[in-house]
């Protein structure tokens, strides 16, 4: 398939898959025990309120035209207004989503720093000591709830040793999140501790596929020396296969940051989440979904294409 | 993950002797894996001690003691008493067992749910796979703590409704990687041989294609298991779990988590450790089985 039949069907897909969240988005709010009503006039209202309420916001209408004016309030950038912030939820998300994608990019970043040169390392050195120790060191980050290993950083780097904040930085610009860099590493190092586990294993499974290929043993048999072997084609043919798995591992690094977030008391999204989920907040919750969603849609999509261009033998359908 | 999966082995039919020699093979590369092997250890290590073990050592879980909160471990009490007095190891083997019961079923269920759903997409082929499969990928980009909350607003469940539910929300990987492989099955010679003599659908994927993916399914069944056991650490954590008296590992992590500041280490770090040796052996075991069934799964 030629590059630009595969993009667009491939943007096709994204628009379908996020289609289809906002169908279930739509339905869960609909599931709710007695509707959204019930969820905004509260359990002591009344029939008469609650079929007046429904009335009201065109809820007695059949599901599909209700589900056409969900559709086209979001393409106007309208999902829903907080019932109990009572501000628009797009302005909640606004404020709260450029703070989780920082967390989440830098836990990101400096997970694939450490996981990427570890994972090259452990294939060099396979099933050599080092390989096992960092195999199974990886199995256990891997194996490690988010919160249990955020409570181990606070108790050790912050209660017996005090070198960092067990805080996160506080404050709603971006800015003052930046303004106290210290406060950010323990929340980064408990998000990036299963990003370094995972991504080290992808890349050492890369590495060692690459280095069993014809070109580094021809390479080797020209004279070339391991070490420039390794920098110039396997670093960069391993890592291909291991930015298309960056776009499927978001769903999991934003389930890290709710956690994170809430143990951190980092302003976020994901405490916007966690706290419209103690209120019964359902227009946050549901609008936070989508957007979560459709930005993993988006950066899986992203990944592949990426990919696509910097990998020739994924185009001709190799890799 | 990736979907591509390698065909595993030369196909046979269930009990011909060149596929009794393939398992053996299987068994014996597994068996030389010894992390794998000290996996399987410490999961059998587990189940009798959650168990067996409430058979030999006797503990109150239901009843509180308030004139034994909080303390540390002794003779009396090998790791200490929790908050409202129950002997914690006593605890740890209580909890367990709803930890593994509910992990081991979603496992199963999210695996059964998953395989069924791949095989069909991959066989039918054309528009009902892309639909099914833009299904999945609706779902995988829906993070699973994130459903997991939203459920915990609307609705407690019970022990049932919990593993339906954790069933519901990993089944999607399974699926991918079945499909695969139904995708390199559906065409061997024997599949369009059963189409071409009348032979049905149904009968093509579950008597063809299914066993000849249960390598396959097995260690996708072994990672679910691992997954779905980490899944229910944060259930409780997320305030979806168990109601007390009833108890499970990430219950008592939970509930240890702000007794840890006042320096109470053993209720929060033995339903840590727990959780993590028991994870990872199922991954261990996992990883074992992949390479010795020679099969392509995750990582």
């Amino acid at each position: 398939m030629s590059t630009p039949s595969y993009l667009i069907r491939r943007v096709l897909q994204a628009v379908a898959v996020i289609v289809i969240v906002t169908i279930v988005v739509f339905g869960l709010l609909h599931a709710l025990p007695g509707g959204p009503a019930r969820g905004i006039l509260g359990p002591q209202a009344t029939a008469q309120q609650i079929a007046r309420f429904n009335h009201e916001q065109g809820l007695d209408q059949p599901l599909p035209v209700q589900y056409l004016h969900y559709l086209n309030q979001l393409l106007h950038g309208d999902l829903g207004t907080s019932y109990t912030l009572n501000a628009p939820v797009s302005r909640l998300i606004g404020e709260r989503l450029p703070k989780t994608l920082v967390l989440t990019v830098l836990s990101m970043v400096i997970g694939l720093l450490l996981a990427i040169p570890l994972g090259m390392w452990q294939a060099v050195r396979r099933n050599r000591p080092v390989d096992y120790v960092i195999t199974t060191l990886s199995f256990i980050a891997y194996s490690t709830p988010v919160y249990f290993l955020g409570l181990i950083l606070i108790l050790v780097f912050s209660q017996v040793l005090p070198w960092f904040p067990s805080q996160a930085p506080q404050g709603d610009s971006l800015a003052q999140v930046f303004s106290d860099p210290q406060a950010l590493v323990l929340p980064v190092a408990a998000g990036a501790a299963s990003m370094v586990a995972v991504f080290s294993r992808y890349m050492r499974a890369a590495t060692l596929e690459n280095l069993s290929e014809d070109y580094v043993r021809t390479a080797r048999a020209g004279g070339s020396r391991s070490r420039a072997i390794l920098r110039r084609h396997v670093f960069r043919n391993s890592l291909t296969p291991v930015i298309a798995m960056l776009g499927y591992y978001l769903p999991v690094l934003f389930g890290g940051a709710l956690v994170v977030e809430q143990l951190f008391n980092y302003p976020g999204m994901g405490l916007l989440f966690w706290s419209a989920a103690q209120a019964s907040d359902y227009p946050v919750l549901l609008g936070c979904v989508l957007v979560i969603s459709a930005a993993t849609v988006v950066g899986t999509l992203l990944a592949d294409v990426v990919q696509r261009i910097i990998d020739p033998r994924v185009k001709a359908g190799r890799a | 993950m990736s979907t591509v999966i390698q065909p595993a082995k030369t196909p046979g039919t269930a009990g011909t002797p060149r596929e009794t020699s393939g398992t053996r093979l299987a068994v014996r590369r597994f068996l030389r894996n010894r992390l794998a092997v000290a996996g399987l250890g410490v999961v059998m290590f587990f189940v009798l001690f959650c168990f067996v073990g409430p058979l030999v050592y006797h503990t109150d879980q239901t009843h509180t003691a308030l004139q034994q909160v909080n303390l540390s471990p002794s003779g009396a009490h090998w790791l200490g008493t929790d908050a409202v007095g129950h002997d914690e190891l006593g605890r740890l083997m209580y909890g367990g067992k709803v930890s593994l019961t509910v992990g081991l079923a979603a496992g199963v269920l999210a695996t059964v749910v998953g395989t069924l759903w791949g095989a069909a997409a991959g066989y039918a082929g054309g528009w009902i796979d892309a639909v099914m499969m833009r299904i999945v990928d609706a779902g995988i980009a829906i993070p699973a703590l994130f459903i997991l909350l939203v459920v915990s607003a609307i609705t407690t469940p019970g022990l049932p409704g919990l593993i339906l539910i954790l069933g519901l929300v990993s089944w999607l990987v399974p699926s991918r990687l079945i499909r695969a492989e139904t995708l390199t099955l559906k065409n061997r010679d024997y599949v369009l041989t059963l189409r071409a003599i009348g032979g049905t659908h149904a009968r093509a994927i579950l008597r063809h294609i299914l066993p000849n993916s249960v390598s396959t399914i097995i260690v996708a069944t072994t990672f679910q298991i691992a997954d779905a056991i980490l899944l229910v650490a944060y259930v409780s954590y997320l305030g979806l779990g168990v109601q007390p008296p009833t108890t499970d590992w990430g219950g008592m992590l939970s509930a240890g988590l702000t007794a840890a500041y006042s320096g109470y280490w053993w209720l929060i770090l033995p339903p840590g450790l727990a959780i993590i040796l028991v994870v990872w052996a199922f991954n261990a075991i996992g990883d074992g089985l992949r390479d010795a069934f020679d099969v392509r799964g995750r990582g």
